[in-house]
């Protein structure tokens, strides 16, 4: 039975993988029809490296990537803390705000904030409020419950008893948080923040909505290309962001994987001394 | 210090409001308010009959994927929260890794795969058979929501099967259960959590897509979200939109609270996480 679901378990993997490969593939040929494979060429990439256009708008997304992150992974985890302490009825009201973009369709959140900036260029009179701010704003709003969602477990996994030990050692309860606290849930945060690093990196649906013609992410343009061929270059591209995100990801888990070995020797040490 | 932390949460929920509450608001209001004078009207939403097949057809694919997903995604949770941990932690990113590549390229890339002229086709002549119509129909579709959802059904029931207690096992097989038995009366009943967070994470965007359809469906099977789509950026009728989308959401959201009726289990925890 094992053997069985091992092959299928490798069918699926190979599945997930195809167009991976298709993609790849796509990037050294040297013809433009994806399907036709008419020899193989480095040129795409040349290409893509003169193309300022294209690595424009890769940073624009890199951009909103980083900020976006950067604040929900600030705003989420302090949210956590808080959350951490309420109790009871405020509790579970936080949480089910927190659900609301989980669960929501993406096309209703990308929907629901373009009307909103709609409605504040009304009554601000102009035109021009879609942009740089309102794709951040977008982004930052739907990158929080990620965070939250990821620091929350290792702020109920962590022991109590660590803080009031930190408090009774004489720290201030911020020193106690910047050395004992943020040590002991880093792992969340930093999930949370790869994830809402790429959550945002990769979101097209409802960046297309609040997005201006001032300031476009590179998903966004993309998009464009169903009314124009799409160019083999951008192939190249996202074979070398596909790269990246790869060797990004090994060493995360390498990482977490040194981790914990870690804990476990730690672990492995205080039965040795409660012995 | 307890009352004070509560505090931290200040900003978040001031965000949470102005950014999510807010916006639902101001939903509800176009949804209600004719596009032209601006009156309080229930015509968009009583617009939204002409617009059933369309919603009945997005809720029968989706179905379909999400179904499919389970079928498939099932076996393989299952395998990886079986696996060494080490092993586990590889496969789980491998998991993960395809959902960080635009999935607009990745449905381009079936459509070059399934095309008349495209690389299965080409490799299907190429050997003396006859081309297959493997696009523009709704199997197109549901293959591209199955391939893009797959992973948010997976990730969550792997976490839910890998915590199960493997005691629990031993326990049934100790008093007497084959494997089919334990499987039925210990593992799946003990996965339900995870099968529910997994439909719901499939069934929720494959619903509402409006990518794939274009890509992969026929010109006449738009789903609902091509039709929410064409009307901010085509049509610009953004009152009949919001309306759609409103109707979209009060149906996610009732199907989203049947499905949490199945289970009891804190939400906070049976959320995806890294």
């Amino acid at each position: 039975m094992r053997k069985v679901n091992r092959v299928f378990t490798a069918l699926v993997f190979i599945f997930l993988y195809i167009p991976m490969i298709v993609l790849a593939v796509a990037s050294f040929n040297k013809g433009t029809d994806i399907a036709v494979f008419s020899g193989f060429t480095f040129d795409q990439y040349k290409e893509l490296f003169r193309d300022k256009h294209l690595l424009s708008l890769l940073g624009n997304s890199v951009i909103i990537a980083v900020l976006s992150s950067l604040v929900a992974t600030v705003m989420g985890t302090a949210a956590a803390l808080g959350i951490h302490s309420m109790r009871g009825r405020l509790r579970s009201a936080v949480m089910t705000m927190t659900n609301i973009p989980m669960t929501n369709p993406e096309i209703v959140t990308g929907v629901s904030m373009a009307l909103l900036f709609a409605f504040v260029g009304i009554l601000l009179r102009t035109n021009a409020v879609l942009g740089f701010w309102t794709l951040l704003i977008a982004h930052i709003t739907f990158n929080l419950p990620y965070v939250i969602l990821n620091v929350m477990p290792k702020l109920s996994q962590m022991d109590p008893d660590l803080t009031e030990a930190a408090l009774d050692l004489g720290c201030t309860p911020v020193q106690a948080f910047f050395k004992v606290v943020l040590h002991e849930i880093m792992p969340g945060i930093l999930s949370g923040a790869l994830m809402a690093f790429t959550m945002s990196l990769d979101d097209f649906v409802i960046s297309y909505f609040v997005t201006g013609s001032g300031f476009v992410t590179l998903p966004v343009e993309i998009y464009s290309y169903t009314k124009k061929p799409i160019q083999p270059k951008v192939y190249a591209m996202f074979t070398l962001i596909f790269i990246t995100i790869l060797l990004l990801m090994v060493v995360m888990n390498l990482m977490q994987a040194r981790d914990k070995t870690k804990r476990k020797k730690a672990h492995g040490l205080q039965k040795e001394v409660g012995r | 210090m307890k009352n004070k932390s509560k505090w931290l949460s200040g900003p978040y929920v001031l965000w949470m409001v102005l950014f999510t509450l807010i916006p639902l608001g101001v939903v509800l209001y176009y949804a209600l308010t004719d596009s032209v004078t601006g009156e309080f009207t229930l015509s968009n939403l009583a617009n939204f009959a002409n617009y059933w097949p369309i919603f009945l057809r997005s809720i029968w694919l989706s179905i379909f994927a999400t179904l499919i997903c389970l079928l498939i995604g099932y076996p393989v949770a299952y395998y990886i929260a079986h696996c060494k941990p080490a092993l586990q932690r590889l496969l789980q990113m491998l998991i993960m890794l395809p959902m960080c590549i635009s999935f607009l390229l990745r449905t381009l890339a079936w459509v070059a795969l399934l095309e008349d002229t495209g690389i299965i086709n080409n490799f299907l002549t190429s050997i003396g058979l006859s081309a297959l119509p493997l696009i523009r129909n709704n199997g197109a579709v549901i293959l591209g929501m199955v391939y893009n959802y797959l992973p948010y059904m997976i990730l969550p029931l792997y976490t839910v099967i890998m915590k199960i207690d493997h005691r629990l096992v031993e326990a049934a097989q100790d008093l007497g259960c084959n494997s089919r038995q334990v499987f039925a009366k210990v593992t799946l009943p003990l996965s339900v959590p995870g099968i529910v967070s997994g439909i719901t994470m499939v069934f929720v965007p494959a619903v509402s897509t409006f990518y794939i359809s274009q890509k992969l469906g026929s010109p006449g099977t738009i789903l609902i979200g091509d039709v929410i789509e064409s009307q901010f950026k085509a049509a610009y009728n953004p009152n009949l939109g919001a309306a759609l989308s409103l109707v979209l959401m009060v149906l996610i959201f009732v199907c989203v609270g049947i499905m949490n009726h199945f289970t009891d289990s804190d939400d906070e925890e049976s959320m995806v996480t890294l």
